[in-house]
């Protein structure tokens, strides 16, 4: 086993009914890397991070995380191993503050017991004024600090995806799953999130997977890229590669983004 | 430091309005204040699992119900004879009655948690209305068994329940079961459960165990109200299976929405409200329920998020500012 390697999807199929979502998908991601996996609308993308997260369990094949088997496991019990997510449709808990959105996240590495916090015990105290330390900081992290205190459902649209990525944080992952994060942003947000996300993963040290329609942003951050097509993956490269991909092309970027990979966003 | 004071200064409020309230108020003030208190504690309890957590249960009078005749038989099986025996040595009335009372609705509430687990177990596969009827059928069932076992009385009632239960521990347990609440909801146990009434996926996705936290949740809920159901069987020293239908588990429902979903200071004016409104209207007569529906209605339309919406009334300004000094 690579140690390198933090993530691997060995030969995952994911059937359902007589529909293949995913079919016989290899894939490594390597400790510290940022990796994009883009594809046509139904292409399989958002059923690979549920696979990788729990919601699904393989029909077929395993996903290793360290080199451990995770594939059947409770998503909590991923979480807590190491894998946390964003979601395309944006969920937050809408009724909550920006830092309880965090503090939720956090949750897990709490060892405060339910005890603790009924009799209010010097250990109960201390986690929470840790968690909501950490949870500021995050926030901060993000440039959401002024909505802290604000319920998550009152945010703007830009904040409430800062927010989900501050939340995936705070699970203190190995594996940050982004799924279509810079969707409904503006060109200039988009921007900001560019940086924002090689920013998180140069201060988190964490590795990314990144689900993403904006080829600017796909493009931009990523050194490897792998693309789906009716759940299967046509084409792995470095974004050069990519770009130049006829079947990728042909698939999903079209023609033009050949002269200029601006065209697709 | 703090707690112990805190506590003791609780308890002898307690014991004073024990001694007081029951020469101040007439019999019929005095019980409708105990069954303010019971449904103060069902509404708040319930709230644990509506309104925390978002798990529409309305099986709630069916917890009670086996708090209420488990307590019940504990104190006709062994808590009077325990009364009996500690009076022999000496022990004043008031001291042993209430020991037997605490253990016999811990015994009740324990009861009650057990079916609570039981019920919650559903409730990791189902959701909304499909839980709703789960949580209906299971009251019923309930009260149905109740109905046909004939050591508990029956469809004759239980008879002869030792009425120990007073003002204080009516008070008592009013004050664990808020004091329980609040602090659970400000804890990260707490926020896990809003988490998952918000939206389950995420909370599971971010490594929030919503299996244990619903049924958690079920099994808190259920102990409280196994806990009210006890005191009622105290208090009226007569149990029937009617106290227990499905009216008695929407009533309470009513409270926790009135009082608006997951907040502990509504569901304590709701629970309040909705007991004293049916007696307040007792003048009126034939149109008695009428009015109580109606004033449900209206409320519910100004008030769509209930009377506290998702707020809590918490300690007034300066009580604070001494607190956070003190601190």
């Amino acid at each position: 086993m690579n140690p390198d390697v933090l993530l691997e999807l060995d030969h995952v199929t994911m059937q359902f009914g007589g529909l293949k979502a995913v079919a016989d998908l290899s894939l490594e991601i390597g400790r510290g890397e940022l990796v994009g996996l883009i594809g046509p609308n139904g292409a399989g993308k958002t059923t690979v991070f549920n696979l990788v997260t729990g919601v699904y369990t393989p029909t077929v094949g395993r996903v290793l995380l360290e080199g451990r088997a995770i594939q059947g496991l409770r998503p909590h019990a991923i979480a807590r191993r190491g894998i946390t997510r964003t979601f395309q449709n944006i969920r937050l808990f809408a009724s909550r503050t920006c830092r309880d959105n965090v503090r939720i996240a956090a949750h897990q590495h709490s060892g405060a017991s339910l005890a603790d916090a009924l009799l209010r015990t010097a250990r109960f105290e201390r986690d929470e004024r840790d968690m909501r330390a950490k949870a500021d900081e995050l926030l901060a992290v993000l440039g959401l600090t002024e909505w802290a205190d604000t319920p998550a459902s009152d945010l703007p649209y830009g904040q409430q995806r800062r927010l989900e990525i501050a939340r995936a944080l705070a699970g203190r992952p190995l594996l940050l799953l982004l799924d279509e994060p810079a969707a409904g942003l503006n060109p200039q947000e988009s921007e900001q999130l560019m940086h924002l996300i090689e920013q998180i993963r140069r201060q988190f040290q964490v590795t990314i997977l990144l689900i993403e329609h904006d080829m600017r942003v796909v493009m931009g951050i990523c050194r490897r890229i792998a693309v789906l097509d009716y759940g299967v993956k046509i084409a792995e490269g470095t974004p050069d590669q990519i770009r130049t991909d006829p079947k990728v092309i042909e698939a999903y970027l079209g023609e033009d983004v050949h002269a200029s990979p601006e065209a697709a966003s | 430091m703090k707690h112990v004071l805190g506590i003791v200064v609780s308890l002898g409020v307690l014991v004073a309005l024990d001694i007081v309230l029951p020469r101040l108020l007439n019999p019929y003030l005095f019980q409708v204040l105990v069954l303010c208190g019971i449904n103060v504690i069902l509404a708040v309890s319930l709230n644990l699992v509506n309104g925390f957590t978002g798990q529409f249960s309305i099986g709630h009078a069916g917890f009670m119900a086996i708090g209420a005749y488990g307590s019940a038989m504990f104190s006709l099986e062994i808590g009077q004879r325990w009364v009996t025996t500690l009076g022999a040595l000496g022990v004043p009335p008031v001291i042993a009655q209430g020991a037997a009372l605490l253990v016999a609705l811990l015994a009740g509430g324990a009861l009650a948690a057990v079916a609570g687990y039981l019920v919650g177990l559903p409730s990791l596969r189902l959701r909304g209305d499909y839980l709703a009827i789960v949580t209906l059928g299971f009251g019923e069932i309930i009260r149905v068994v109740i109905l046909n076992v004939d050591a508990i009385g029956a469809a004759r009632g239980l008879p002869g329940i030792p009425g120990w239960v007073n003002f204080f521990w009516v008070g008592f347990w009013v004050l664990i079961v808020i004091v329980v609440s609040r602090r659970l909801a400000a804890s990260t146990h707490g926020r896990a459960l809003f988490a998952i009434r918000d939206d389950e996926v995420a909370a599971e996705a971010l490594g929030v165990d919503t299996t244990s936290y619903k049924v958690l949740a079920f099994v808190m809920g259920a102990f409280f109200a196994g806990v009210a159901g006890g005191l009622f069987a105290h208090y009226l020293s007569y149990l029937n299976p009617n106290s227990f239908t499905f009216l008695k588990s929407i009533e309470v429902i009513a409270m926790v929405v009135l009082g608006g979903m997951g907040s502990i200071s509504g569901a304590v004016m709701a629970a309040v409200l909705l007991t004293l409104a049916p007696e307040l209207l007792r003048p009126v007569k034939d149109y008695r329920m009428v009015i109580y529906s109606l004033m449900l209605i209206v409320l519910m339309i100004t008030r769509p998020g209930g009377l506290m919406g998702s707020r809590e009334i918490g300690w007034p300004r300066f009580l604070r500012r001494a607190k956070a000094e003190h601190a």
